[in-house]
């Protein structure tokens, strides 16, 4: 048996009897001469020593030490295979007070849990990753892990590690020692006494290192695995220190202790009454709708409205002022887009209701409104329109197979009607005009109340006064009403 | 009262926030993308963590990390970004870790499309990751929902220590409506059983694995109960014109307001027609569905999918009345017109078969 001097007596960390455990409750699960249980007597030594064994949490990945939490009394959050710097990164974040350390195996944390060390290690978490390496996969039996030395056998590399087909070692703490993210990374290794004592103090600098805020640390133990190697310990222990740092090297590859910055305390809650000013919900910021419902006709109107145009024409823009005019006008309201790469390029529509009864469907496939914008809009909504409905287009003549006798189409220029208001993405405020004009829906006044919601810039709310106006005239001009 | 029109996916952030959520972590995608966004301005204001996570797997497993440190924490997502969440799901449901999970769900399979659609219902209703465990899902069908239905989530995930979901569509996510939110924000609470990093809570543990099958075993039918348990507490629906209904609709989400139209519709031709919306997609109301066969001649279920909701409606009618099925997918939703049309088809086949009250001995 190697003999480790780095034990004196039990920390007082460590539960008396591991009750969580099934039997054998004075004893670890590990085999004789694991790593695993000689890291856990660091990372023991280093919480009695700094004083925070209540303020330690420790995540047990998937593993042979996934029953960490048998052993270390402690909180304990067992955690999915590779994600422990991810959890990790959460319970840093939501108690900021606490001492976090993510316990990993290399396949854990280089194989599949590639990605969430790397993004943990670049943003800087404040917490303090321990990675056994072992160069295997020890819990499931023996099979290779991405540190798998080349030529070692594995129950996954019957031949040996082949590099044509399994790639190199995988050397995490060069790989993470070139992010500017990690304060400090250190390689150390079990192979003798003096490897420990070595581990020892790395262990104790990384977790000091969170204590002191500075953001974070990760130290690499090249750790015998005794039982899937096939060898006693003495020789386990022989092999990390003769033939694993040949491949991982020893040392500090990072320590920014120095110059790291503090990580800033999470800013002071607001006072939970201050919740509903800050998403704007408060009743000063959203509005009380009017009494009644002050449409110009009599008959409680169901304006299911259809507004279609190129991307960038302002259609979403159109439709949301309408349902914002109407919900200000005491109106049932809803507003439905087309969403996505269609309002990058090519069409864009969205469905408006506005209603004095509750809204049943917000998709409207039978408009009585339809504001098209363009001509293939036109097209394809066209059909659609209800008997006796309103057709606003955007244009200067309908084309001979693109006409309809049952509803009233309205045809005007509202995009160049704009152009010469000196702005040519007002066309669809214009053709907001012309439907207030024409039909009579919406009040002036609960327009412009929308208007100075949706658009921020005084420049945009003079350009839509003269738009609406415009839009009122071209309605009032001429016949109006081309059939 | 006050109201604010403002879309489905930021009333659930509002919703969530107000519901004392101080914790979010999600990965883009649409069309739930709003939610990370809304997200990232409100929480941090709100003395809440914002982070965007590497992937939906991280994301996920850092709700995990804040669940078990006792923050009301979520996350939002939509199809494939919730398939990458399933076996962190599981792991949820296992260490009994409460947390709310939205779902927007758009067109699969694989990368499909953006537009709307119901596929995710069986990776979500039926607990898509691995083991014997369930989500509790909600279905919202309006605005105002998303902002209620995230509150109850939360309270409902803590109260079964389970994860929920928020399941609804692109179009649900993406709508504007108004909405009337509580004038005050639920206060943050200690949980017994979290693990703060704190002298109180030192001994507590959160894990998922038991190694025994004894103890396994006694710990998943424990998580059973708790399902039966909400099974028989937590089931919620519209039953809505269903009093005198020959055939019964049955749809959630947008489809369900398309089948509202339809119920109009339906009944202004003088067709006996009312709507099942479920709410809670599981626990699904079976109950009523079994008291609706009493009357009901057929039920005729509607959604965007090739047919995945129809199968707990099957499985609740157990043979007692005819299923129809109607479905688009791909984007399209149906329109109250040609589902109207269906539902015509319907009647006209099932007019003969309609059983006069009371003669129906199951129920
Ligand atoms: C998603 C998933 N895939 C695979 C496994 C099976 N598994 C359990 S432990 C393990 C490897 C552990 O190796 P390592 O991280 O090196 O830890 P060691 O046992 O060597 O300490 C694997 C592949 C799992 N639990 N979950
Ligand atoms: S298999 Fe290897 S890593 Fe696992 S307990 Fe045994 S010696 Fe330790
Ligand atoms: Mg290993």
């Amino acid at each position: 048996m190697a003999s480790y001097t780095v034990a004196h007596g039990k920390a007082k960390c460590f539960y008396d009897h591991y009750e969580r455990k099934a039997d054998l409750q004075h004893q670890t699960h590990y085999c004789p001469g694991c790593g695993h249980g000689i890291v856990h007597k660091l990372i023991a030594g280093t919480i009695d020593a700094l004083g925070i064994q209540d303020r330690t949490v420790l995540i047990s990945p998937v593993g042979c030490s996934v029953f960490a939490y048998y052993y270390l009394d402690v909180g304990n959050i067992q955690v999915a295979h590779g994600r422990a710097p991810a959890v990790a990164t959460a319970v840093k974040r939501s108690r900021p007070e606490s001492i976090v350390i993510s316990y990993q195996g290399d396949g854990d944390l280089a194989a599949i849990g590639t990605a969430e060390i790397v993004h943990a290690a670049n943003r800087g978490e404040n917490f303090t990753v321990i990675f056994i390496n072992n160069a295997i996969y020890g819990m499931t039996g023996g099979q290779m892990a991405p540190t798998t030395l080349l030529g070692q056998k594995s129950t996954t590399t019957p031949f040996g590690r082949n590099v044509w087909n399994e790639g190199y070692p995988l050397k995490v703490c060069e790989l993470l020692a070139s992010l500017t993210g990690p304060v400090y990374i250190e390689r150390v290794a079990l192979g003798d006494n003096k490897q420990i004592m070595r581990a020892q103090r790395a262990v104790r600098r990384a977790i000091e290192i969170q204590t002191q805020g500075l953001g974070f640390s990760l130290v690499e133990i090249l750790s015998p695995c005794p039982t899937i190697w096939k060898m006693n310990p003495v020789e386990a222990q022989h092999w990390v220190k003769e033939e694993m740092t040949k491949t991982f090297p020893l040392g500090v590859f990072r320590d920014r202790t120095k110059e790291a910055e503090r990580r800033p305390a999470p800013a002071h809650a607001p006072p939970l009454a201050e919740i509903p000013r800050i998403l704007g919900i408060a009743n000063g910021a959203s509005r009380r709708a009017a009494a009644a419902a002050p449409l110009n006709d009599a008959e409680p109107r169901d304006l299911r409205i259809k507004v279609a145009g190129f991307g960038g024409q302002g259609v979403l823009l159109l439709g949301q002022v309408l349902a914002e005019a109407g919900l200000d006008a005491g109106l049932e309201v809803s507003w439905l887009p087309s969403y996505g790469p269609e309002m990058r390029s090519g069409t864009s529509n969205c469905h408006v209701r506005l209603s004095a009864r509750p809204i049943d469907s917000p998709l409207v496939s039978r408009p009585n409104v339809l504001l098209a914008l363009n001509e293939p809009s036109l097209r394809k909504f066209l059909p659609t329109v209800e008997p006796g409905g309103w057709v606003f287009y955007n244009g200067t003549a309908l084309a001979e197979d693109c006409h309809r006798e049952d509803v009233q189409i309205l045809v005007r220029p509202f995009t160049k009607m704009a152009d010469e208001l000196g702005e040519t993405r007002a066309g669809n405020i214009v053709m907001l005009g012309a439907l207030l004009e024409s039909t009579g829906v919406l009040s002036e006044q609960h327009v412009n109340g929308a208007l100075r919601r949706l658009v921020k810039s005084e420049r945009w709310l003079e350009i839509n006064r003269l738009a609406l106006a415009a839009g009122r005239e071209a309605a009032r001009k001429g016949n109006g009403h081309e059939k | 009262m006050a109201k604010q029109l403002i879309k489905g996916n930021e009333a659930i952030v509002k919703g969530a926030i107000l519901a004392g959520c101080r914790a979010f972590y999600g990965y883009p995608i649409t069309p739930a993308s709003e939610i990370a966004e809304a997200a990232a301005f409100y929480f941090p204001q709100a003395g809440g963590v914002f982070l965007q996570a590497e992937s939906e797997v991280a994301a996920i497993n850092m709700v995990y990390g804040a669940a078990a440190a006792g923050v009301r924490v979520m996350t939002g997502s939509s199809g494939p970004g919730i398939s990458l969440m399933q076996e962190g799901i599981s792991y949820l449901a296992g260490a009994e870790l409460p947390c709310v999970v939205a779902d927007i769900m758009r067109g699969g399979p694989g990368l499909g499309n953006i537009a709307p659609e119901q596929g995710d219902y069986h990776q979500v209703v039926k607990g898509g990751g691995h083991g014997n465990y369930r989500t509790l899902v909600l279905a919202p069908s309006s605005v105002q929902e998303m902002a209620d239905l995230t509150h109850l989530a939360f309270e409902l995930a803590e109260e079964y220590r389970n994860p929920v979901v928020v399941l609804a569509d692109g179009y649900i996510g993406q709508m504007m409506e108004p909405v009337e939110f509580p004038a005050e924000a639920a206060a943050p609470h200690r949980l017994s059983w979290a693990v703060e990093g704190t002298a109180e809570t030192r001994h507590n543990l959160i894990t998922s694995i038991l190694l025994e099958p004894d103890l396994l075993e006694a710990h998943v039918r424990a998580l059973e109960a708790k399902y039966r348990r909400a099974e028989r507490e937590a089931v919620r629906f519209e039953s809505w014109r269903t009093e005198d209904a020959e055939i019964v609709l049955v749809g959630y989400g947008i489809v369900a307001r398309v089948l509202k139209a339809v119920v109009e519709q339906a009944r202004a031709r003088g067709l006996a027609v009312g709507l099942l919306r479920p709410i809670t997609l599981y626990p699904f109301p079976v109950a009523e569905v079994r008291r609706l066969c009493r009357r009901a001649a057929a039920f005729l279920v509607v959604e965007m999918s090739t047919g995945q909701l129809v199968e707990d409606v099957r499985l609740a009618v157990e043979g007692r009345r005819p299923v129809e099925f109607y479905s688009r997918t791909g984007g399209n939703v149906p329109s109250a017109e040609e589902t109207l049309d269906f539902v015509q088809e319907t009647a006209d086949r099932h007019s003969q078969m309609a059983v006069p009250e009371g003669q129906l001995a199951y129920g």
